[in-house]
């Protein structure tokens, strides 16, 4: 309708309150997913869990079986890929709420701001996904080559005289050796971090602001702020392109493609913005963020449909040349998706497509969709799931083949990840006021309106 | 074919958004029915205010675009499958990965033309058809409003000119018939 009610700054509730109940919960979930992590591992070093093909099966099944050798350390390569998956897939969302902040700040944009604080608090689980990222390498490097999920880390792979010597590998060991790979980690994520603590340190210093009218004049700060937001997204387009190279293609070593640093990042971005409106909603169902209306829930609606096709079509874009082309060093990559090991994967690989493209499509292109709360819940849910399920395809073949499945170590894993997640956000929530009051947008978010 | 029967409107001119705005709230309260409103941008929310119902033409879009798609899938899988089956690229003669880019666009081009004749066709336009224009300075700087005096018989003119001067124009209301 047309002009609707705007809710004073005055009757919003300012002080995140992290409620007692639901830190004993996350301690709860996080000793839950801890205890199946530990069941899980028991369960599988007896050798549970396991599907050797090798006898059965044709001799593709037997080469990669014979990769894998013993459950000693079967067991421990699975927690690491798992490990590994919740901590890129955690990351990248953290990594995203601050990509939100920035193109916000560098786009002027003012629909945004009532809802700045959630992403804003993000940024703050980085130090936690990069510190199990730097952990989780530092651990498969030193134990050895049965260990890691890298192939291209194998001692002695680049040595012309060793029997582990790999032509295709030597050639890519310029860019692909321990020391470079682990110095632009540590550069990428010390750049992160650094810009991200810089923005969140502008939003609170703009708290302090006593005359709001004479700031709107000269809003310095916020100035500062698109300028270092400016930066942030010439450091992210490179770092994010560079480090899903790094962190999920270079596990199938072999292979390349020039879309997946596009494909990894819709995927990041798109469980980024399902995250921001999953918190944003359940906020609001608490009693905070009174002033997000349903044109605000209009716009991230919007973003989602919009990305999850974007997913789509840079992700069947990566498949159909590939399929056309018909190259063999190319198609390895589908192959172990949809034919290897009697089609393992072929059933995920379809139900990726369903779940994150025709799902979103159908279920948020009607206007009202995109204003209904349920619906929304529904359909990040989904997202979330299924960019899960995207991680995994892109990690489980080229590391377990057909020896991963979904028991106790995944599910431990989500949880150990998610009650952190939830438990950073939460107390950083509680930390700065609910609402950026001093924004100089504020009073633009606060009307802000579709028109239709 | 029948000579279509003459309509004769009220025409009334604003200054501004403001002063339309609210004479368009205060006439509609009195049950006056305003054939339309023209402006010379696009005003938000006008629709809501004019009580305009919601367009139908998202609907008719996206049967259009459904009716792009089937018509791709049927054309690609005729021709490559029955007609004249060929084997490219070592694949199978309906290959229904590579038809997705074909059916994309048959299906955004079934969409745009259909929509672009909903559109001439809804709005009576076409080659030789002639402007109806109330007042020129629309496309300038006046908003103007037309009542057609037929729907509204149950008010004078006199009495709808009445209302017109006491809500803000800015001229003598003038007749005019199309």
């Amino acid at each position: 309708m047309g002009a609707h009610k705007t809710i004073s700054l005055a009757d919003e509730k300012m002080q995140y309150e992290f409620t007692a109940k639901l830190k004993s919960r996350l301690m709860m979930t996080l000793g839950i997913g801890v205890v199946m992590l530990i069941l899980g591992i028991i369960l599988l070093s007896l050798g549970f869990g396991e599907t050797h093909h090798a006898a059965e099966h044709g001799k593709e099944a037997a080469k990669h079986s014979a990769e894998h050798g013993h459950h000693e350390y079967y067991w421990f390569k699975r927690v690491i890929a798992n490990l590994w998956l919740n901590a890129t897939f955690f990351n990248g969302i953290a990594l995203i709420g601050v990509f939100f902040l920035a193109f916000n700040y560098v786009a002027h944009a003012g629909w945004s701001v009532i809802i700045k604080r959630v992403p804003e608090t993000f940024g703050y689980f980085l130090p936690i996904s990069m510190g199990s990222i730097i952990a989780l390498f530092l651990l498969q490097i030193a134990m050895g080559d049965n260990y890691t999920l890298f192939h291209w880390t194998h001692a002695g792979i680049t040595d012309p005289s060793s029997k582990n010597y790999d032509a295709i590998i030597a050639g890519k060991s310029g860019f692909l050796n321990v020391p470079f790979f682990f110095a632009r980690m540590v550069i990428f994520f010390a750049l992160w971090y650094g810009l991200f603590r810089r923005l969140r340190s502008f939003s609170l210093q703009e708290e302090e602001i006593k005359d709001f009218k004479a700031y709107l004049k000269n809003p310095v700060i916020y100035n500062k702020a698109v300028y270092t937001s400016a930066i942030f997204l010439v450091v992210f387009a490179v770092s994010e392109s560079v480090i899903s190279w790094d962190w999920l293609m270079s596990i199938d070593v072999h292979w390349f493609s020039t879309m997946y640093g596009w494909q990894n990042f819709a995927s990041w971005f798109v469980s980024g913005l399902a995250t921001i409106t999953l918190t944003v909603i359940l906020l609001k169902e608490q009693g905070y963020l009174k002033s997000v209306t349903k044109h605000h829930l209009h716009d991230l609606g919007k973003f989602m449909f919009a990305f999850s096709v974007f997913w789509s079509y840079v992700t069947f874009c990566q498949f159909l040349l590939i399929y056309y082309a018909h190259i063999p060093e190319e198609t390895t990559y589908f192959n172990a998706r949809l034919n290897l090991w009697d089609g393992y994967y072929k059933f995920l690989f379809f139900f990726n497509f369903f779940i994150n493209f025709a799902f979103p499509l159908l279920v948020l292109m009607a206007k009202e969709a995109k204003r209904t709360t349920v619906i929304l819940k529904v359909v990040a849910g989904a997202i979330l799931m299924g960019h899960y399920l995207d991680f995994y395809l892109m990690i489980m073949p080229g590391t377990l083949g057909d020896n991963s499945g979904f028991g106790f170590v995944e599910i431990g894993c989500i949880l150990i990840f998610a009650s952190l997640f939830i438990y950073t956000i939460a107390s950083n929530l509680a930390k700065a006021p609910m609402i950026a009051k001093n924004h100089p947008f504020i009073k633009e978010s606060q009307n802000f309106n579709q028109f239709n | 074919m029948e000579k279509k029967e003459k309509q004769e409107f009220l025409v009334g001119v604003f200054d501004n958004e403001s002063k339309l705005i609210s004479a368009i709230d205060t006439l509609r309260a009195k049950g006056l029915k305003i054939h339309d409103v023209y402006t010379p941008y696009p005003v938000h929310d006008l629709d809501v205010h004019l009580g305009f119902k919601r367009t139908r033409l998202a609907r008719a879009a996206f049967l259009f675009g459904i009716t792009g798609t089937t018509l791709a899938i049927i054309m690609q899988s005729y021709m490559l499958g029955f007609a004249w089956p060929m084997i490219i690229g070592g694949k199978d003669h309906i290959a229904v990965p590579d038809f997705v880019p074909v059916t994309f666009e048959l299906t955004v081009l079934c969409a745009s033309l259909g929509m672009v004749a909903t559109f001439l066709i809804s709005n009576g336009l076409g080659p030789g058809k002639k402007a109806l224009m109330f007042d020129p300075r629309s496309t300038d700087d006046k908003y103007v409003m037309a009542i057609d005096l037929g729907k509204n018989s149950k008010f004078t003119k006199e009495t709808i000119e009445k209302m017109l001067l006491d809500n803000g124009v800015s001229e003598q209301p003038k007749t005019k018939e199309v």
